[in-house]
This record gives structure tokens, C-alpha cells and sequence, in this order.
């Protein structure tokens, strides 16, 4: 198990290490680059949808937290840009921690509408507090630099993300083999049954909601940081459900799934400008047609043919 | 003072009469299948377009009504065949994407046929405002909390009076034990369908001569009936209609006496609080967990 979960990170790294060389123009690298981005949301999201179980319908309003940290803090308070990053986590983390026992008293579709109204309350107060965020316009993200060196050109994003890619990759594998990571797919099993043998599964599930929204407020502020502009769509409603879409179709529970389903699903609004007028209805009919005739996901279901453990 | 808080009241009631309807059809649909229907909001959009697209093109008002109903009924009972019934059991998050992408085709068909302007429709029945207490009151608000009011005596009569309302009942009960009787419940799924995208049209068509309509007004309407539903405990008829009716006068007295900016939050932030002290909503029923 070990061994071949290894396997295929080392596929990852070999994957991001060659892209630079061969994509034939900077669109492409912007592209991969939020392809990356997205990725290590859905990591971190899969560990609580497909690992833990549990629904969360409002992830993109962390994902706004960590971004308008980045946006806000360094333009109105003069805050160095990597102490607005981890501000904006720290806010991120605490409310999710505050909020996380009483909302995981729930389940189910109460789970899905409590975890959507706090996503949903998020970007309205983004849109509303234009004094500080710019309102519906947006406002501009100061560069990100450390020591005199600004990361300012696509080359050096793609590397950061890249790296941090490859750390989410193999923290998530090591996760999901640790003790922790096993009271996680136990309390996905039964409650109950985890509770007799031990697994404290409120503390568990707060801690996986935790992390990632801890996960989401990151890449939100590198997302932020690197197109250099925040708006308030980043946070809406829609955009949660682009991340869950990515978590579903490329495969619950599956580490490799996740960066399928978010390649897949960041490429594809791309694919589908073509259809001048009619994206909409593709996306919505493509997600449909993933969802019937694929109700697991991409990996597990191509897993499961051709007889692979995943 | 007291006109003013009339006049939050009555316009209140009329949006929340709306989410009412849109709440009774997440019901409906949830109680048949333990679907969260996310296409819900399309279907009151439809309504209204449907309605405004009809008018214009010189069928007589009355007959387009009965269209701009007759056709979001027609497009529920495709999604449910098309789409619900073939991964019947699947988990809740496929369940959702599901209607999430249905909702996206609505959206987007509706923006490819009938435009993205925001359209409007005369009021039923004039536009003079009716005194009360200094507060006034339109009658198109009448229509819509008195067509509310009759589709509810009319679903009451349905669920408690005919043999096909109770045969849906007994299927959300207990769908295994209500098949070993003889009820087909496929074709409760199907009729669930059909009629909650008919109560959403009904909701969209009333309310379009008060607050206008786009492509786009579904995402917020069906949130908030969902938060409706939540509110009153999922699966509940006569608590999917206070909620909304809840959820709607709140919202406007929020409105009103607290910040306008925040409109919209303040359903969300209800749903919240009520379900940190009440996790399975106002009049959701009390059960245990078999393991």
C-alpha cells in the first residue's frame, strides 16, 4: 500500500517538473498554475467530503477569508504579505474552530445547509464592506516578496506551486495511513461503531474541518497574491461548488482523484469558451452525465475497471 | 411607527409567501426521495420568464399562465427521469451535484433562448394601493399570499383526503414498506417532481409583477427556500410554510430596522442560530438513530 501510494506521488513530481518545459505558451502555465492551486483546495477538501464524510457547501467563503486577508491587510495596514497569509489562516482556522462543534452536531443536508449559509454570509459581507474589500469591484492585491525578492513572473509561481503541491500530495498520503487518517475513514463507516472502539469523532471532525479550511484560506491568499486582484466571485456560492464538484467527480476518497478532478474541472471553462453562449448549459450537462454514469468518481470508477486498488 | 412596521410586515409576507411555495416543493421532493433539490430555484425563475415570454408574444394572460406552469412541470418531471432515477441511493453529494448541474442547463438554456434582460409583468389585477393603517398594501400582494393560501388547503385536502396524496405520504414514511403494499413508488418520485416544479412556477409567476425577473433570480429564491425548509424541519409541510412566511417577514424587518445591505444574510444567519440550538429545525421531529 505504501509503496505504490509512493509511486504515484513520484509521478506527480516527475509531471510537475517536465510541464514547465514543454507547455508552448505562458497561457498554458497560468493555467497549470491554478490547476495546482485548485489541486491542493480539493486535497484538502476530499479529506473531509471523501475521507471524514462530511459536506461542506461553503468552502470558498475560507477561501475568500484567506484572500482578502492578503488583499486587505497589506493595502490599508502596511502588513508584510507572508503575516497577512498567516492572519488570514489564523482568522480562517478559529472560526472554523469555533463553529465546528455545533455544526457537526449535524448531518447530512443539515450539515450541507449550515456549511452553505456561513459561505454564503462570508461573501455578502465581503460584497457589503467596500470601504475595506472594494465591494463587488474587487480591489488590488499588493506582490508577494520576501528579502527584496518579488515573486512577480509566472515561472516563479508555477515552482511555488508546485512545491506546495508535492508537500499536499505526500502530506495527504501519510495522513490517510496515519491513526489519524484511519479514525477519519472509521467515522465515515459508523459513528457509533468508531465511538465504541474509542474515536473521539467530534474532536476528529473538527480537526479535519479545521485543516481544511485552514487549507482553502492558503491557497486563497496565494491565489490572491498571484492574479494580483481579488473580487468578491472567488468567495461565492458557485465557486464552493466548483471545489465539491472537483472532490466528486474526479473521486471521493482518493488522493489522485483530486488532482484529476481539479485539472479536469479547471480546464474545462477553457474547453467550453467555444461554445460562445452555451458554456453554461455544457457545464451543467457534463457534470450530469459524470454524475450518472460515474456516481464514484473518475478514479475509482476507472479504478475499479480495470481492477487496480487506488 | 406603526405603518412602518405594517409595511415591513405585508411586504414580507408576500417574498416570504414565495419561499413558502418554494419551500413546500423542496418537501415534496425530499419526503419522495431524500433528494435536496438544488434545480428548485430554476423552476420559480422558469416561472416567471415563461410567463413574461408568453404575455409578450400576445397569448391572452390566463393561457399564459397555464403555460409558464404546465412547462417548468414538464422540465421537473425530465430531470427526475433523466437524471434522479437512474442513480437512485446514490450519496447526498452526487445527489446534489446532480440538481446542481440541472439547474445549471435551466439557467443556461433559459439565458440562450429568452435573453438576459430583467423583465416584468403587469399586476394581476391594477396597480392602486390599498390604505390600511397608513401602511399600503398592493394587490398583487393579495394574489400571491392568497394563491399561497390556496395552494396550501388544496395540498392539505391532497395528502390527507385522496388515495394518491396518502400513497406519497406513506412513501416518505417508509418507501420499502410503502412498495410491499403496492404503491409504485417510482411514480411517486415522478409526481413529487412534477408538482414541486409547479408550485416553484406558481411562486415565480405571482411575484414577478412585485420584484421583477432574469435568468439569474433562482440561485438566491431556491437558496432561501431551502432555508425555508430547513427552518420548519426538513420534510415538513406545515413548517416548510411558516418558514418561509419566518424566513421572509424576518428578512424584511432586518431589512427595514437593520441594514438593507444585509438583506440577504439574514436568512442564512437565522438558519445558522436555529440549527446550533435546534438541529433539526423548528418543528422537525424528535428521532434516535438505529445503528
Amino acid at each position: 500500500m505504501q509503496k505504490r501510494a509512493y509511486f504515484g506521488l513520484y509521478i506527480v513530481i516527475a509531471v510537475l517538473a517536465v510541464l514547465p518545459l514543454v507547455v508552448p505558451n505562458s497561457f498554458y502555465l497560468d493555467l497549470a498554475i491554478r490547476m495546482a492551486i485548485n489541486a491542493v483546495i480539493v486535497l484538502g477538501l476530499n479529506l473531509l467530503i471523501g475521507f471524514a464524510g462530511q459536506i461542506s457547501l461553503g468552502h470558498a467563503g475560507f477561501l475568500g477569508i484567506g484572500a482578502y486577508a492578503s488583499a486587505v491587510l497589506p493595502t490599508h495596514f502596511g502588513w508584510h504579505p507572508l503575516l497577512a497569509m498567516g492572519a488570514g489562516a489564523a482568522i480562517t482556522g478559529l472560526l472554523a474552530a469555533v463553529l465546528a462543534r455545533p455544526i457537526f452536531k449535524l448531518k447530512g443536508q443539515y450539515l450541507a445547509m449550515a456549511t452553505l449559509g456561513l459561505g454564503i454570509i462570508i461573501n455578502i459581507a465581503i460584497r457589503n464592506e467596500a470601504a475595506w474589500t472594494g465591494g463587488p469591484d474587487g480591489m488590488p492585491v499588493p506582490a508577494m516578496g520576501l528579502m527584496g525578492f518579488e515573486l512577480t513572473s509566472d515561472k516563479h509561481w508555477y515552482w511555488v506551486v508546485a512545491l506546495m503541491l508535492s508537500v499536499s500530495v505526500w502530506a495527504s498520503i501519510n495522513l490517510i495511513d496515519s491513526p489519524f487518517g484511519r479514525a477519519l475513514r472509521a467515522l465515515h463507516g459508523s459513528e457509533v461503531a468508531s465511538q465504541v472502539v474509542g474515536v473521539d469523532v467530534v474532536r476528529y471532525k473538527v480537526a479535519i474541518f479545521v485543516m481544511s479550511a485552514v487549507f482553502a484560506s492558503l491557497m486563497g491568499s496565494i491565489t490572491a497574491h498571484y492574479v494580483g486582484f481579488v473580487t468578491p466571485n472567488l468567495a461565492d456560492f458557485f465557486h464552493s461548488i466548483e471545489l465539491v464538484t472537483m472532490v466528486v467527480i474526479g473521486g471521493m476518497a482518493s488522493v489522485y482523484g483530486s488532482l484529476i478532478g481539479a485539472v479536469l474541472l479547471t480546464a474545462l471553462p477553457q474547453a467550453l469558451a467555444t461554445f460562445e453562449g452555451w458554456e453554461t448549459v455544457a457545464f451543467g450537462a457534463i457534470l450530469m452525465v459524470c454524475m450518472i454514469f460515474m456516481p464514484k468518481g473518475l478514479v475509482p470508477t476507472l479504478a475499479a475497471k480495470f481492477g487496480k486498488g487506488d | 411607527m406603526l405603518a412602518q412596521f405594517l409595511q415591513f410586515l405585508f411586504s414580507g409576507a408576500t417574498v416570504g409567501a414565495t419561499y413558502a411555495l418554494a419551500a413546500l416543493g423542496f418537501t415534496l421532493i425530499y419526503n419522495a426521495s431524500n433528494v435536496i433539490n438544488f434545480a428548485q430555484g430554476e423552476f420559480i425563475m422558469l416561472g416567471g420568464m415563461l410567463a413574461v415570454f408568453f404575455a409578450q408574444s400576445g397569448l391572452p394572460l390566463p393561457a399564459a399562465l397555464v403555460l409558464a406552469i404546465l412547462i417548468p412541470a414538464i422540465v421537473g418531471i425530465v430531470v427526475e427521469k433523466l437524471a434522479i432515477e437512474p442513480v437512485k441511493g446514490a450519496e447526498t453529494v452526487t445527489l446534489i451535484i446532480i440538481t446542481i448541474g440541472a439547474s445549471l442547463v435551466i439557467r443556461g438554456l433559459t439565458a440562450v433562448f429568452l435573453g438576459k434582460g430583467t423583465h416584468s409583468l403587469p399586476a394581476f389585477s391594477g396597480d392602486t394601493p390599498i390604505e390600511i393603517l397608513g401602511a399600503t398594501l398592493m394587490p398583487q400582494s393579495l394574489w400571491v399570499l392568497g394563491v399561497t393560501a390556496v395552494v396550501v388547503v388544496v395540498l392539505w385536502y391532497f395528502f390527507n383526503r385522496t388515495l394518491t396524496g396518502k400513497a406519497m405520504l406513506a412513501t416518505s414514511y417508509n418507501s420499502l414498506a410503502a412498495e410491499l403494499v403496492g404503491i409504485n413508488t417510482s411514480k411517486v418520485l415522478f409526481m413529487s417532481f412534477a408538482m414541486s416544479a409547479a408550485l416553484g412556477a406558481v411562486g415565480g409567476i405571482l411575484v414577478t409583477p412585485i420584484t421583477l425577473t432574469s435568468y439569474d433570480v433562482g440561485i438566491m429564491l431556491g437558496l432561501k427556500g431551502f432555508v425555508a425548509a430547513v427552518v420548519g424541519g426538513l420534510g415538513n409541510g406545515l413548517g416548510a410554510v411558516v418558514g418561509g412566511l419566518l424566513v421572509g417577514i424576518l428578512e424584511s424587518f432586518g431589512a427595514g430596522y437593520l441594514s438593507s445591505a444585509y438583506k440577504d444574510a439574514i436568512p442564512f444567519v437565522l438558519i445558522l442560530l436555529i440549527l446550533f440550538f435546534m438541529p433539526r429545525g423548528l418543528f422537525g421531529a424528535r428521532v434516535t438513530d438505529r445503528v
